[in-house]
């Protein structure tokens, strides 16, 4: 370890520590918050009494404890009834619920049911009292989609909170528009009509199915897009680049003069 | 002036005559002979005592320094090959697609960053290392002219003004200071071109009574049963004006669906709903913020707030949009609803206040 005996009282050394830490901060930050996987929604036959059953039990022993054993709400978590099975789809496909905390948002986690459970829960909480039911693959299919009406609304009514690309943006109070990048076309189908958390409903009558079609159509074929000039950053918005570039200059301008006018070791 | 003026003398130009020769031939770089110093305007003081140098003739580190040299050296030389990469770029990669621009403008701009980089890199190098490391203090004269010069000048100036006759004669004075004027107020009638004037376009919309509310996208009209669930929020536009960016500037209105008693009326005391205004608990309000008016429609479902995406203002849905938090200093409009003789949603009036940002006439 001679070399740090060194260097330790270089001019630099105290800069040079700084960042190293800094570095493994940040490396060590993004391996442990680990992202979660996809979620699925495939085609299913009509529900069975066995399926409500089989839902009903799954219910009691993981959602019952805060939405209460007949689903009917607590001071912990609202009243599903009549909520529908799309909501439940949502929520459950997307990994929001079984929820973990109580923060602000509920964030997209890994899927902790199987489809054929969550079917078998939306099931349960549809044979409560109705709702919008799950959207059929064809429903929800972004093919032969009006993209440029899609867009029209996506950019009128979507994109002040999930921005014009679906990347998501801020709301308040630590709230969120989520990024739609990992969205399925039945979740984002689903979302529209049942408002999950701070989202307004979009009903049927307001944005018609084809409607709906034609949004999910937009934000698919958008994801496709390429990135022209470099890289994309995310997509979060027009200011990324110039920013990431600036302050990545300002910094490499900063080092640069550091070192110029860095004093010599006085022997 | 110039006369009084004691810093510089009248002194016979410099050309050497044809019997006196310049002095021996010097390589660039050498030292100068000892009165080569006359060039700075010392001759007078050149004494016969040796020179005391200001810079040590030498590095600090005369090993290190010859370390650095190779090292600067290299650099330079990298720069120059940096420059033919980039010629070279230039000449052969093509353009003639995306992906072909990408990749020369990668090449470009990276072998001008190598070879401006490496310049300056090395000169860097070369002033730390091989260059010695005194501090050198330059005296500075005083910027102030002497006295002599500056009585001078207010003498010289004091004798025009009276030679000019500008104070004695009252009349060429006084038109030149109207021309002065003129020439200064000519240009102020160009604003005009800035106009016309705003009139009361800034106090209206094109909403007016009537007018059907459509849904912006598909262009259509919409019943109350239509937008019956609580927690809808919808973008609408006046019937007719769908296509006309113009109007839809200020008359973009977002209408919102609330359950029964949701909504805080208004009253004189507080500022609220006013009621008599929706229909069926649909309240219409501006989408145009009043703070610089960026289209304001994240609304949070949860929280009955609608918030700005560009300054944060936020505003209580279920109270009459008052602002909440943030710059804004009005709330959004609330635009008059009704229904029409087929049952659809009608404004019954235009906003009876200006929407969007305030103005200098709006009080």
């Amino acid at each position: 370890m001679s070399w740090i005996k060194a260097r330790r009282r270089h001019p630099a050394a105290g800069y040079a520590v700084v960042l190293a830490g800094l570095v493994v901060i940040g490396l060590g930050y993004a391996a442990i918050a680990g992202t979660g996987g996809p979620a699925y929604a495939a085609p299913r036959g009509g529900p069975s009494a066995l399926d409500i059953a089989e839902g009903a039990a799954l219910f009691s022993h993981t959602c019952s404890s805060c939405h209460g054993f007949n689903a009917q709400g607590t001071s912990a978590g609202p009243s599903l009834i009549g909520v529908g099975a799309a909501a439940v789809d949502f929520q459950v496909s997307t990994g929001r619920m079984p929820g973990k905390d109580f923060g602000p948002e509920n964030p997209r986690k890994p899927v902790v049911f199987t489809t054929a459970q969550i079917h078998q829960l939306a099931d349960y909480i549809a044979s409560l009292g109705g709702g919008p039911a799950i959207p059929s693959a064809a429903q929800v299919s972004p093919v032969g989609a009006n993209l440029a009406l899609g867009q029209s609304l996506f950019t009128t009514d979507c994109a002040q909170c999930h921005n014009f690309a679906g990347a998501g943006g801020a709301l308040t109070n630590g709230k969120y528009g989520p990024s739609l990048n990992r969205s399925t076309p039945t979740q984002m189908y689903e979302a529209m009509l049942t408002g999950p958390e701070a989202m307004p409903v979009f009903s049927d009558t307001t944005l018609s199915p084809a409607l709906k079609r034609d949004i999910i159509g937009y934000v698919t074929a958008v994801r496709a897009e390429p990135n022209p000039g470099g890289f994309s950053l995310g997509r979060i918005g027009p200011v990324t680049e110039g920013l990431v570039a600036f302050l990545g200059g300002i910094a490499i301008l900063v080092f640069a003069a550091m070192w110029i006018t860095m004093r010599r070791r006085e022997v | 002036m110039s006369e009084t003026n004691g810093s510089h003398r009248d002194e016979p130009p410099d050309e050497p005559g044809p019997e006196e020769p310049r002095g021996p031939y010097r390589v660039i770089g050498t030292p100068p002979p000892a009165q080569a110093r006359t060039l700075l305007g010392e001759a007078e003081h050149i004494s016969t005592e040796p020179v005391v140098r200001e810079l040590p003739a030498g590095p600090d580190d005369p090993k290190k320094a010859t370390g650095a040299e190779r090292i600067v050296a290299a650099l330079f030389l990298l720069s120059l090959l940096a420059s033919i990469a980039f010629i070279a770029a230039y000449v052969a990669l093509p353009v003639h697609s995306l992906d072909a621009v990408f990749r020369s403008n990668l090449a470009l701009g990276l072998t001008m960053a190598i070879a401006f980089g490496a310049v300056a890199v090395g000169a860097v190098i070369w002033v730390k290392v091989i260059m010695p490391h005194v501090e050198l203090v330059e005296p500075r004269k005083p910027l102030a002219s002497t006295p002599e010069a500056r009585a001078a000048f207010t003498q010289t100036f004091t004798e025009g003004a009276e030679a000019s006759g500008f104070v004695k004669r009252p009349m060429l004075r006084r038109t030149l200071i109207a021309a002065s004027a003129g020439l200064a107020i000519a240009p102020l009638v160009l604003l005009r071109d800035m106009g016309p004037l705003p009139g009361t376009s800034l106090r209206h919309t094109v909403w007016r009574k009537g007018l059907r509310l459509l849904v912006y996208g598909p262009n259509t009209p919409i019943r109350p049963a239509d937008f019956a669930i609580p927690g809808q929020m919808i973008t609408v536009v006046p019937d007719g004006y769908q296509d006309n960016q113009d109007a839809l500037a200020k008359a973009a209105t977002i209408i919102i669906k609330f359950g029964p008693g949701q909504l805080v009326p208004d009253t004189p005391r507080t500022y609220g709903t006013k009621m008599n205004w929706t229909v069926d608990n649909i309240v219409a309000y501006s989408k145009i913020c009043t703070h610089v008016g960026c289209p304001v429609a994240l609304y949070e479902e949860t929280t009955h707030r609608i918030l700005c995406p560009c300054h944060q203002s936020t505003f209580d849905a279920t109270r009459g949009a008052a602002v909440t938090f943030g710059p804004a200093a009005r709330p959004l409009p609330q635009l008059p609803l009704g229904v029409d003789a087929e049952g659809y949603l009608v404004a019954t009036h235009d906003y009876y206040e200006p929407v969007g940002p305030s103005f200098w006439e709006r009080g």
